[in-house]
């Protein structure tokens, strides 16, 4: 457990988001020349990722010099336990970090962003992600809630930057359903504090491995207080039943902040979900098998499975009549939490490695579609299905890359998403039992049941004629080839997943 | 066991067609600095498309050549780490159940590209598959060819998966752009049913790798082909190996039931839908009704071999006692097949639905052969995989030709069309009586091969089966009779018999009929020794 000086070390990544933040507000104030914010906001905030993710690869390094002791192997708490600092910190920091990248690169073209607000905005971003860095490496309870909430609040402001009025709507929405989401989980840690008289999650740990039997009234009471949690959880990753809000928001949101909000809060929820689940839930002394850490507290696998099933059975299938890609694009996140679910419900190492590396490829392929989409959005005004028609036509190259990415949601070989579904299915069908089985089955009718859907794209695309009115050509853009290089990186992942593969196994070295 | 390297040929043959489609790739995203016209990109495509696809059939003749058939073992392998993680392996090679079918895939897919032609073609038909989008057809059909010969190639199971799904967007889309009229439907509808398939072969294979465990071997570890070491294996060889030592009957049941029996009717069901096996079948009269012509021929022709070579090479081998378990139940299916699917066949109007429904007909033969387990059977069974992957071609570019000409395929409409095209006429009857099994030519070989191998086996099921070979004469008997005897419809009166693109396509497999109808021991004596090998240890512990 490190000081609160020799931590600071290792919160130089968010420090300097949080420096680059402050300056974009501040800069936003006396800027006023439109030319000179152009690119100095957008340049700024670039520069302060790029920055912040050296740094964080810079305390990589640091780890293994002073006296051999390496954080990253042993794993190490810092700012007296508040916050850990290990491979799956690391590993998630970075993602959420590129995510925050592709966001700022897709702004740059987008028309709904209003110019003259873009400093607050950019800031805003990068806000976000110093919440997200700090809620993937929170190891305490409080910090946990204090790093959701800034996330929260980041995210309703962005998702109502866009001037119309749904957007507005959006975000006044996704704050009632957030503030109701952080409030009951609030309350269920409140329990849980009650319950085992600590926040800390190493702490809990120890506490549950070494506890007796739970009473009775203990029991029913910890049932209470982690539904309670678990349903905050589901509001960040967007898992039913605590979905509803994620259709409006990426609806009324501008797509570049749809694009952010589709992946990077819910893999930074990912992130502490696996850390909590593996502190209080399953006993990390034995990784390869399930076992849990209170006898007691086995039916919350379930919950989590039931979770899983109900998020891709739902998500899909309400992903079917969607029009507007934005929202069908929602739903498909949403069928997603479930895919990822899975590999927490799998609870072994390979279920960590599973879900990071899923994490990681659906980063790549979720930015990639939802930058499709701001393309065609940009050069139609229109993000609904009437706008993808002939668009093979059209624009060849921002066809065929989205080909590629709803291929790669589906789950097809060669592209990346096949992959991490190999690993997520893997997971669960190593350590047998029926409740894995029957999870990876209705899994895979849920893969079926997604082509529908992500078909009814490819149709549009490529089997029907343009729609009359649309521009005959869309000239490529930021956007487009944000698409085409992300287009490339899926299929490169699908086929040399090697390199993505260690780097997932190395983030699932938390669990000691 | 070890497989070291000893060729590169087949990764040639597979990957020689994605030379191509990365061709046609290029030539698009350079469009803007090199100016070509529609026109000229169209007919560069074409090229392409021929010569991408000409060149792995002269690999084939090599392949061919370099062939042993006396040997039962892997040959002309090509073997490396592809992935570390879950132990994938690069890992292909031939040996005499696949070897065939590599050859079939490369005529067929060189047969397609030439019918994909415009040629012949009225130059006012703006609107017939071969005008539109050439550049993207192409592409596909490449990509296609690459997939198929890769399944049939791929010896390590991940590698098999990953082609396996590689066919399927191709298919797809040259179902659903260059289709008929009901061509969206057609199209997604394969898409759907392909992929349940498929995901039940994705569990099915983690599961099976899960279970793979080298001590069964006498091993401490799985070797890779670099010379490290792995705990689970999705090599072939290795799981086969392991299933003919029983080694997943040991492993933990499933959901209750047995696992090599629940993992086996997941692999069965994936592969039974691909076949198309009743009730599975339904996809296939869509796809092939709007599939163009050369799709049609690569469907009938390749695709639906996979089912049988899949359960071939997957399932009889790693799960032997499963195979036992189930192969009752293959007879059965295998005669319905024959049997309902010819009487269906009685009820068709339309000529290219019948020749899809013959099809399923005749892949029941395959089924029934190899649950017979007899050499003749095994034999019977792979060698009609063979002639079907040449009769139905044959028939589906019959179904072309006049589709091209008529602008229609309802059989009741047309009559005596055998006084306007009289070399048509005459091919149409050579692949027709091919296809029902007439002596001397190719269907009639692995036709009674089959029957005599499943005769002793299953008595009852061989004699129902054969009512199925009189539906089928009747079925193309009285097709002959409504379409080209009797009085000439006036109506088609103008019609012109065959062109030279036609003729390119029709004769070469017309001659493969009558040669593999008097001398099939070159194709038997490839393949004859690996499937007895194959159905040995079955047919010993069953007792035959």
């Amino acid at each position: 457990m490190f000081g609160n000086l020799v931590s600071m070390r290792l919160l130089a990544p968010a420090v300097v988001l949080g420096a680059v933040a402050l300056f974009l507000f501040l800069a936003s104030a006396f800027v006023r020349r439109r030319e000179t914010g152009r690119w100095l906001f957008p340049g700024a905030a670039l520069i302060g990722l790029a920055a912040a993710l050296v740094t964080l690869l810079e305390t990589v390094r640091l780890q293994y010099l002073p006296d051999g002791y390496n954080c990253l192997l042993g794993g190490c708490t810092a700012f007296l336990g508040m916050l850990a600092y290990d491979p799956l910190a690391v590993f998630f920091q970075a993602l959420v970090m590129l995510a925050a990248v592709a966001a700022v690169v897709l702004t740059v073209g987008s028309p709904a962003v209003p110019q003259a607000r873009r400093g607050e905005y950019f800031g805003l971003i990068l806000a976000m992600t110093v919440g997200m860095c700090l809620l993937v490496s929170a190891n305490h309870l409080l910090m946990l809630y204090v790093a959701l909430e800034a996330v929260s609040l980041c995210s309703y402001l962005l998702t109502g930057f866009d001037a119309k009025a749904r957007s507005a709507e959006a975000g006044l929405k996704y704050a009632l359903y957030g503030g109701v989401a952080s409030a009951v989980m609030l309350f269920g840690l409140s329990w849980w504090y009650g319950l085992f008289g600590s926040l800390n999650l190493q702490s809990l740990h120890f506490c549950m491995l070494g506890s007796p039997a739970l009473s009775p009234g203990e029991s029913g009471a910890a049932v209470v207080a982690l539904l309670f949690i678990l349903a905050g959880f589901g509001f960040k990753i967007a898992a039913v039943p605590f979905h509803q809000w994620c259709p409006d928001a990426y609806e009324g949101a501008p797509t570049p902040i749809a694009a952010l909000l589709s992946v990077a809060p819910k893999l930074s929820g990912f992130a502490v979900l696996l850390r909590f689940a593996f502190n209080l839930l399953f006993d990390p002394r034995d990784p390869e098998t399930l076992a849990y850490a209170p006898a007691q507290l086995e039916w919350a696998l379930w919950a989590i499975a039931a979770l899983s099933a109900l998020s891709m059975t739902i998500g899909n299938l309400a992903a079917i009549p969607q029009n507007n890609l934005k929202r069908l694009l929602a739903y498909s996140s949403i069928a997603h939490a479930g895919y990822l679910l899975m590999g927490v419900v799998g609870g072994s190492q390979g279920g960590i490695a599973a879900v990071s590396l899923y994490g990681a490829v659906y980063l790549v392929m979720n930015l990639g579609a939802f930058a499709v989409v701001a393309a065609v959005e940009r050069a139609t005004g229109s993000e609904d299905l009437l706008a993808f028609h002939g668009l093979a036509k059209r624009s060849p190259l921002l066809a065929v890359c989205m080909a590629v990415f709803l291929l790669a949601l589906t789950g097809l070989p060669p592209t990346a998403g096949f992959v991490g579904k190999v690993y997520l299915f893997a997971s669960l069908l190593k350590g047998g039992g029926s409740l894995p089985v029957i999870l990876a089955v209705v899994g895979i009718v849920n893969t079926v049941i997604s082509l529908y859907f992500y078909a009814r794209v490819l149709r549009a695309m490529f089997l029907l004629p343009p729609e009359p009115g649309l521009p005959e050509r869309i000239a490529p853009d930021g956007a487009g080839l944000l698409a085409a290089a992300l287009a490339v990186l899926t299929l490169a992942l699908g086929v040399f997943f090697g390199p993505l593969a260690m780097l997932a196994e190395w983030s699932a070295g938390f669990v000691r | 066991m070890e497989h070291p390297t000893t060729s590169t040929l087949l990764t040639w043959i597979i990957f020689t067609p994605s030379i191509g489609l990365l061709l046609i790739g290029l030539l698009l995203l350079t469009r803007p600095l090199t100016q070509l016209t529609q026109a000229t990109l169209d007919h560069l495509s074409r090229a392409i498309g021929v010569f991408f696809s000409a060149v792995p059939l002269v690999l084939g003749g090599l392949l061919w050549a370099s062939f042993d058939g006396r040997a039962t073992g892997m040959q002309l392998v090509h073997h490396t780490v592809w992935m570390r993680a879950f132990n994938i392996e690069y890992f292909v090679g031939v040996d005499g159940l696949s070897v065939g079918l590599v050859l079939l895939t490369v005529l067929v897919s060189f047969v397609a590209a030439l019918a994909s032609l415009p040629w012949g073609i009225a130059r006012d038909d703006h609107h017939h598959f071969s005008r539109r989008a050439v550049p993207g057809y192409m592409a596909m059909l490449l990509l296609l060819e690459t997939g198929m010969l890769g399944v049939f190639c791929a010896l390590d199971f991940f590698l098999f998966y990953v082609f396996w799904e590689v066919m399927l967007l191709p298919m797809y889309f040259l179902i659903g752009i260059w289709g008929g009229p009901r061509r969206e439907y057609a199209a997604i509808k394969f898409f759907l049913y392909t992929l349940v398939g498929s995901v039940l072969m994705l569990l099915a294979m983690i599961a099976l790798y899960f279970a793979s465990d080298p001590g069964a071997l006498g091993q401490a570890a799985f070797t890779l082909a670099d010379g490290s070491t792995g705990k689970h294996t999705f090599n072939l060889l290795n799981l086969a190996e392991l299933g003919r030592q029983g080694a997943f009957g040991a492993a933990g049941p499933i959901l209750g039931v047995a696992f090599p029996r629940i993992v086996f009717v997941a692999l069965f069901i994936a592969f039974a839908i691909k076949i198309p096996m009743v009730p599975f079948h339904t996809w296939l009269p869509d796809a092939h009704v709007e599939a163009p012509t050369p799709v049609s021929v690569i469907l009938a022709g390749i695709l639906l071999k996979m089912g049988i070579y899949g359960i071939l090479r997957v399932n009889y081998p790693i799960l032997p006692q499963a195979t036992l378990w189930a192969r009752e139940a293959i007879a059965v299916f295998g005669a319905v097949n024959m049997v309902y699917a010819a009487f269906v066949c009685l009820a068709q109007k339309d000529l290219k639905k019948l020749i899809a429904y013959s099809s399923v007909s005749h892949m029941g033969f395959c089924l029934l052969g190899m649950a017979a387990l007899t050499p003749q059977g095994i034999n019977g069974a792979v060698l009609q995989m063979i002639n079907h992957g040449i009769i139905s071609p044959a028939l589906f570019l019959i179904a072309g030709v006049i589709y091209d000409r008529a602008h229609h395929r309802e059989i009741e409409r047309f009559g005596g069309l055998a006084r306007r095209m009289p070399e048509y006429t005459a091919l149409v009857g050579l692949s027709f009586m091919a296809s029902l099994g007439l002596p001397g030519l190719n269907g009639f070989i692995s036709e009674a091969l089959t029957f005599l191998g499943a005769f002793p086996v299953f008595t009852v099921l061989t004699i129902v089966s054969a009512v199925s070979v009189v539906i089928t004469a009747a079925y193309y008997l009285w097709t002959i009779q409504r379409m080209f005897l009797g009085p000439l419809n006036e109506k088609y009166a103008s019609l012109s018999d065959l062109n030279w693109r036609e003729r390119l396509t029709l004769y070469p497999l017309g001659a493969l009929m009558l040669l593999l109808g008097v001398l099939p021991m070159p194709v038997i004596s490839l393949m004859d020794p690996t499937l007895r090998a194959l159905i040995e240890p079955l047919a010993r512990s069953a007792g035959l």
